[in-house]
């Protein structure tokens, strides 16, 4: 393999942001992030196995401000990606390929992301704070 | 000299053949995400996820055990070949091989751990 010091064309740096290209990257980058999150699901999950103070522990350190932080942008990228995804299978399946369709699609994911991570997040506070 | 033959070292350096498996596992397992994380979160939201007692009470429920195994397993399972592409599209080389080892087997490994957590749960309770 000759790999490694050819040179590149340039590509990222000279496009304008569009809503396509950025949503495929945030698509990535979501998945990437929840994908370190599985840590936090098992973590969870053991101190549940644990008894009341290991799961007191956990409530504690998630519920603190850093890990609500945290939850809440896990909960965000899991919106994103879930509607995103959606938006792909629709894709696969041959459907929403006008460039039209396709910018449109694109803002009712972020917008859909938003809204309902802002719903779930108030009916997990609620059930969390008790 | 080389203990390889020519033919040996000209063989299996095209495609390996395997991308539209590969397409298919992602989509499918995407399919099965999009119905168990709505039950998750759905259930999650419903539930007074401060009290263990409530908590493992649910979950121990046969059918919320099965459910949230499959979610845990099908979870890695996404995860671990979504992050396989990320990696062979950025790291070469022996960084690469070591990337793919490291998260295969965490994939593994935490699902693992998720899995043995649940069931503890499952047969604790009750």
């Amino acid at each position: 393999m000759a790999a490694g010091n050819r040179p590149l064309s340039p590509h990222l740096q000279v496009y304008r942001p569009q809503i396509s290209s950025v949503l495929s990257i945030m698509h990535r980058i979501s998945g990437v992030f929840l994908a370190l999150g599985i840590f936090v699901l098992a973590y969870w999950l053991n101190a549940l196995a644990g008894g009341a103070a290991a799961y007191a522990d956990a409530v504690g350190l998630l519920g603190s401000g850093p890990g609500k932080l945290a939850l809440f942008f896990w909960l965000l990228a899991f919106c994103f990606h879930f509607l995103n995804g959606i938006r792909h299978l629709a894709w696969d399946a041959g459907m929403g390929f006008e460039i039209e369709q396709v910018i449109r699609s694109g803002w009712l994911v972020l917008i859909g992301a938003a809204v309902l991570a802002g719903l779930l997040w108030a009916g997990l506070i609620a059930g969390a704070g008790a | 000299m080389s203990l390889r033959s020519p033919l040996a070292r000209a063989l299996g350096l095209g495609a390996a053949g395997d991308g539209p498996a590969h397409w298919w596992s992602q989509r499918v397992s995407a399919v099965a995400m999009v119905v168990l994380t709505s039950w998750f979160l759905l259930s999650a939201v419903n539930l007074e996820l401060g009290n263990p007692g409530v908590v493992a009470q649910w979950l121990a429920a046969p059918l919320n055990t099965v459910l949230m195994i499959l979610l845990t397993g099908t979870l890695s399972y996404h995860s671990a070949i979504g992050v396989q592409v990320v990696l062979e599209d950025y790291l070469g080389g022996w960084v690469r091989v070591t990337g793919l080892l490291v998260s295969q087997f965490l994939h593994i490994l935490l699902a693992a751990v998720a899995i043995v957590a649940i069931l503890r749960i499952a047969f604790g309770v009750r």
